[in-house]
């Protein structure tokens, strides 16, 4: 069993589901039953995501634009958690690797972020995230190599020793990067436009909050937008052949570390990207920024959501944003002082893990597939046993 | 539920308004017009503070026991009428000592909760991660819980953040001095967090005694084996050692030396010295191995405050008296201590900006007056148009036993070229009440 | 000379300490196929019950026994209660199951306990041996950590090699339709499983308590040291995890003592090494190399 073709071979439904999930999860954030508007949507793939990818940007602004400037900051935290989430559900759904290193990839692209953005004349802000990206597929690719020959536990172990080495690099190199403390980030402002733009959409004024939000959130469109047609081209199919048909891949002529490498660079780019929208929210990177909670964070949220879904991604990254202030106001709403509704959110979450493995093992998206098709094999059944 | 906490609350003060007597030191200045909502944050019969601690995790020891000092005061002053009448509601929330988590959690403060200020927020890394929020949302940033330069040094590019305790580099020239003085002969060996905390600390001792210094090992904050640096600093000869470290270093450091039967003079900053808990931290090892507390005995270390362990000091008395009559569960400890002083400063501010305070104003109030203010803070303010660092002085003393006692007064010297001075003034009485009574400079 | 001494000595108890938590992973994965990540917070709750014992006047061992016990149950009812649920499905799903009662049963110590610092005591001195002039990096409670882990491992060896049991426990992991087959109560096994793994990870957590101090994550980075021993040992062996454990803690302490600034790179050693070994040896030094590929 050392490595995760289990997940898909010993639960074929939890399996199939999750690897179907993508088509429909691109950006439709806020569309849980696009399922069923399935027939509605154009036949070609890529015309489809576009469709979700429009549909999404508008779902952005509405929601943007109707909620609090704390949710909007609130929401620019999703858009990083969950950009990375996405690229780790492709490793880990869709080519079955698993990586508890992924935080010290998006080190790799906050701290690049941060270097570009302390320039005396920094380049403009999509360039300085094109680097970001540049620069963590490099070490993504570089890790990939050395993980495509480990398998389960092995990889496991050596993600984990990244997760705590890399970030520990920026301690020794304090001149360079800024040590315990790190390197602040001074986000560039908006440009006018967008300026313009809030005003004539709702009359709200632009605050730098609202336009950090939005900068998350478009990187968060993009990118699955460009990963929901990855999983869905012959790349896609590669992947699930090499996690799912190991022998028959490598009989086919597959290079299954090829392909392994190739998909660890993809999700590197993702946490990279990741990375750089983090630095610009937090307006820092900095070593205790990047700990293995926020590693096991982000393998938290690809599981609970739904493994190799997007949308999972997303709604897990939702869970991990929303759910501590919310467990910590309601503990202070008991009267709990302080201190010990701190301590109750980290409890609760825990808590909710468990609870949710045992209850829904297919993550949230995954069980509502598995009720549906379950419903509609009935429904079939029923059918033809009617007729 | 919070409307209804509100009204009570309200309606219990214009009672005791109605009452005539003015009994509370709390209301003096509030003798003309009438409490408005004068900024986000202010209401007329509350101000909403702010403040991020670590209240979990591992900088949670400790450290988590600041806001607990300071909510205590707070209630205290909010008994006796809070601040011209308006109570102070303070929030403290939880970052995990994990930047990441402080934006969240300020970001939350400020947009969320709308407080008017955010006060004594904890630690370099995590605060760093919101100086330019802050500043740029035009929020004050109110007495940082650390001695980084960053707070104060450059008050053109952060106007609204206020450093408050001693920074690193001067604590690290009064040292320098004391030992040149009275050490001349030493052999010193640095034992250094390695961070901006022991880089200042390095920076400033160094001014004094840099021919004195044989070694200086680091080590990283989360690696609990310090048994190769102490090790090395051993080797070096060392015989005199200056530890730029947090309290449970001073513990492992101590442990570690015992180990290796090595014997130096020890002088911890004041970040690492508390003497009670790093007692506490060693009793449990007493039995029969290391003789209680005993292991700090002789050491030298730093104070800008007083501390549990002076019980005949006034202010420790009137801080004894509020934790016993507004604080929660355990003892009264040298950070509840630092929190209700913080707190103290706080409300000097509050008073100073005038009976319906601005955030603008506030700023305003500690560029004029902060230097004058007095209180459990043993040296005064340096807080100007130009400089916005906290308290410029410490004292020297010695651990005997669990005690304190001094071997030098308090000095007085600055960031850069600025010499060590004596100080001249006298300690400061306790208020009334323990709440102090500022005149509003703002108009 | 002294100072190469007294790093090497530090180097060699560390490594002893996460051979201890690394031995814990070894049983835990030989029985069940799980890398539990809870070991550490179980850990951590036994130790914070002998702590509460020792103040309340118990003696170090009779704290020490309780403490282990209840590691026993906890381990035992976790399996029942929770991973129980879980065996069989995903691995990953297990793996966050794990994550979770990490995280729940830290925060739950904290609730219970305080998330202060607090000394743990140690029936045996913290005074470095004497030799000749000096005094080296060697104290009676190292050489206790030393004889207790090389016992815990031997102990293991013999179960895992001689008796039934050891082997119901193996075949159980391995094929459970098979073992089923030859009349081993399987889930009677995964459960012996775990609570003898939760023993000999509190029995690791409560070594490296004694003379240090505790908090509620206080076992944190020995999850990652002792994960990293045990992956560089081979995960099966428990010959392995000590000798990992050894050549981690050597190579951390020289790193740290002889490295300028070397106390920051520690965990970047820890990843070169890992990786080098890994590269070389996928399945860790003591890969029985046929395991691997199951």
């Amino acid at each position: 069993m050392s490595d995760l073709r289990s997940t898909a071979t010993d639960t074929p439904a939890a399996g199939k589901a999750s690897s179907d999930a993508p088509t429909e999860a691109t950006a439709g954030a806020d569309e849980p039953t696009a399922t069923r508007r399935r027939t509605l949507l154009p036949s070609s793939t890529l015309l489809r995501h576009l469709l979700l990818l429009a549909l999404g940007a508008v779902a952005t602004v509405v929601i943007l634009e109707s909620t609090d400037p704390f949710t909007n900051s609130q929401l620019a935290t999703l858009s990083y958690y969950a950009i990375a989430a996405g690229g780790l559900t492709v490793l880990t759904g869709m080519n079955g690797q698993i990586s508890l290193g992924h935080g010290a990839l998006m080190a790799v692209g906050a701290y690049t972020t941060a270097l570009f953005l302390s320039a005396e004349e920094p380049l403009p802000l999509p360039l300085i995230l094109l680097a970001a990206i540049l620069v963590a597929t490099a070490v993504g690719a570089l890790v990939g190599v050395a993980a495509a020959r480990l398998h389960g536990p092995y990889l496991a172990g050596a993600t984990l020793a990244l997760a705590v080495g890399l970030p520990g690099l920026a301690i020794y190199f304090h001149d360079w990067l800024g040590g315990e403390q790190g390197l602040r980030v001074r986000a560039p402002r908006a440009p006018e436009a967008f300026d313009s733009f809030i005003s004539a959409v709702s009359g709200n004024s632009a605050s730098n909050t609202k336009w950090l939000a939005y900068l998350g959130a478009i990187c968060l469109l993009i990118t699955y937008f460009l990963l929901a047609n990855l999983v869905r081209s012959r790349i896609g199919r590669t992947w699930r052949a090499v996690r799912d048909q190991e022998v028959a891949a490598e009989l086919a002529g597959i290079n299954l570390g090829a392909w392994r490498v190739l998909a660890f660079t993809v999700s590197a780019a993702a946490a990279g990207l990741a990375g750089g929208v983090l630095a610009l929210v937090v307006r820092l990177a900095a070593p205790s920024g990047f700990t293995l909670v926020l590693s096991l964070s982000l393998l938290t949220a690809i599981v609970i959501g739904g493994l190799g879904s997007l949308l999972g991604a997303l709604l897990g990254s939702a869970l991990l944003v929303f759910l501590p202030p919310f467990v910590t106001d309601l503990g202070s709403g008991w009267g709990l002082d302080n201190t010990e509704a701190a301590q109750l959110a980290p409890f609760v979450y825990g808590v909710v893990l468990i609870v949710a493995m045992i209850f829904a093992p297919a993550g949230f998206v995954g069980s509502i597939r598995m009720r549906w098709l379950t419903r509609q094999a009935t429904r079939s059944a029923a059918r033809s046993s009617r007729g | 539920m919070t409307v209804l906490a509100a009204a009570t609350a309200a309606s219990t003060l214009a009672a005791c308004g109605g009452g005539g007597d003015d009994g509370g030191g709390g209301t003096s200045s509030g003798d003309s017009g009438s409490n408005e909502a004068s900024d986000i944050g202010i209401t007329e019969t509350s101000i909403k503070l702010g403040a991020h601690f670590p209240l979990t995790g591992v900088a949670a020891p400790g450290y988590s026991e600041i806001p607990t000092g300071a909510q205590a005061y707070f209630d205290c002053l909010n008994e006796q009428g809070g601040v011209n009448g308006r109570e102070i509601e303070y929030i403290y929330r939880d970052d995990a000592y994990n930047p990441t988590n402080t934006s969240q959690v300020v970001q939350q403060l400020v947009l969320e909760d709308e407080v008017f200020a955010i006060v004594g927020g904890l630690g370099t890394p995590t605060h760093s991660a919101v100086l330019d929020f802050l500043n740029s949302e035009g929020v004050p940033d109110l007495f940082v819980s650390s001695g980084s330069l960053l707070w104060g040094d450059d008050p053109e590019t952060n106007p609204y953040t206020f450093g408050w305790q001693t920074d690193y580099t001067s604590e690290g020239k009064i040292i320098g001095d004391y030992i040149a003085e009275n050490f001349p002969d030493a052999q010193v060996g640095l034992f250094l967090q390695d961070d901006d905390f022991g880089e200042d600390g390095e920076a400033g001792i160094r001014e004094y005694i840099d021919d004195q210094i044989v070694a200086a090992e680091r080590y990283t904050p989360g690696n609990t084996n310090v048994g190769p640096q102490i090790a090395a600093l051993q080797a070096a000869g060392a015989d005199f050692v200056v530890g730029f470290n947090v309290p449970s270093y001073t513990a492992l450091s101590q442990l570690t030396a015992l180990q290796l039967g090595y014997d130096p003079q020890w002088f911890y900053s004041n970040v690492g010295s508390d003497p009670t808990l790093v007692g506490n931290l060693l009793n449990n090892f007493s039995e029969g191995q290391v003789s209680d507390a005993s292991l700090l005995d002789g050491a030298l270390t730093t104070d800008y405050l007083p501390t549990v362990d002076e019980p005949d000091n006034p202010w420790v008395q009137e801080f004894q008296r509020i934790w016993d009559e507004c604080g929660g569960e355990g003892e009264l400890t040298n950070y509840r201590i630092y929190g209700m002083s913080q707190a103290y400063t706080t409300v000097q501010a509050l008073q100073a900006a005038g009976q319906n305070p601005t955030r603008d104003g506030l700023v305003e109030a500690i560029e004029t007056a902060g230097s004058e203010w007095e209180g459990p803070v043993l040296a005064p303010f340096r807080y100007s148009e130009d400089s916005h660092m906290g308290t410029a002085g410490m004292s020297i003393s010695r651990v005997t036993g669990t005690t304190t006692e001094e071997v030098a007064p308090v000095q007085l010297t600055d960031i850069g070229d600025a010499e060590i001075e004596a100080y001249d003034g006298e300690p400061a009485e306790v208020p009334e009440n323990g709440i102090p009574d500022e005149e509003s400079v703002v108009d | 000379m002294q100072q190469f001494v007294n790093v090497t000595l530090t180097g060699l108890t560390e490594g002893m300490v996460y051979a201890a938590f690394a031995l814990a992973l070894v049983l835990i994965w030989r029985s069940t196929r799980i890398v539990n990540f809870a070991q550490g917070s179980m850990a951590a709750a036994t130790a914070f019950i002998a702590l509460a014992l020792i103040q309340s006047g118990w003696s170090y061992w009779a704290a020490l026994v309780v403490a282990l016990v209840s590691g026993f149950v906890l381990g035992a009812v976790i399996e029942r209660v929770v991973v129980r649920r879980v065996e069989g499905g995903p691995e990953l799903n297990a793996v966050i199951v794990t994550l979770g009662l990490f995280v729940a049963i830290q925060a739950g110590i904290a609730i219970v306990f305080g998330s202060s610092f607090q000394s743990f005591p140690t029936p045996f001195g913290l005074q470095g041996f004497q030799v000749g002039d000096n005094r080296i990096a060697f104290t009676p409670t190292s050489l206790y950590v030393i004889v207790a882990v090389l016992i815990t491992m031997g102990l293991l060896v013999a179960l895992f090699r001689f008796t039934r049991v050891g082997l119901a426990m193996r075949a159980s992991a391995f094929g459970q339709e098979v073992a089923r087959l030859l009349g081993v109560r399987v889930g009677r096994m995964l459960t012996l499983g775990w609570g003898l793994a939760a023993v000999v990870g509190s029995l690791a957590g409560l070594l490296i308590a004694g003379g240090e101090f505790i908090y509620p994550a206080y076992m944190d980075s020995l999850i990652v040291f002792g994960f990293v021993a045990a992956v560089l040992g081979g995960l099966d062996s428990p010959i392995g995890a000590v000798v990992g454990g050894l050549i981690l803690g050597l190579a951390l302490s020289y790193v740290s003592g002889y490295v300028p600034r070397g106390s920051a790179l520690v965990n970047v050693s820890a990843l070169v090494i890992l990786m080098v070994v890994l590269l070389v040896r996928p399945g860790g030094l003591f890969a029985s190399s046929t395991a691997r590929r199951a």
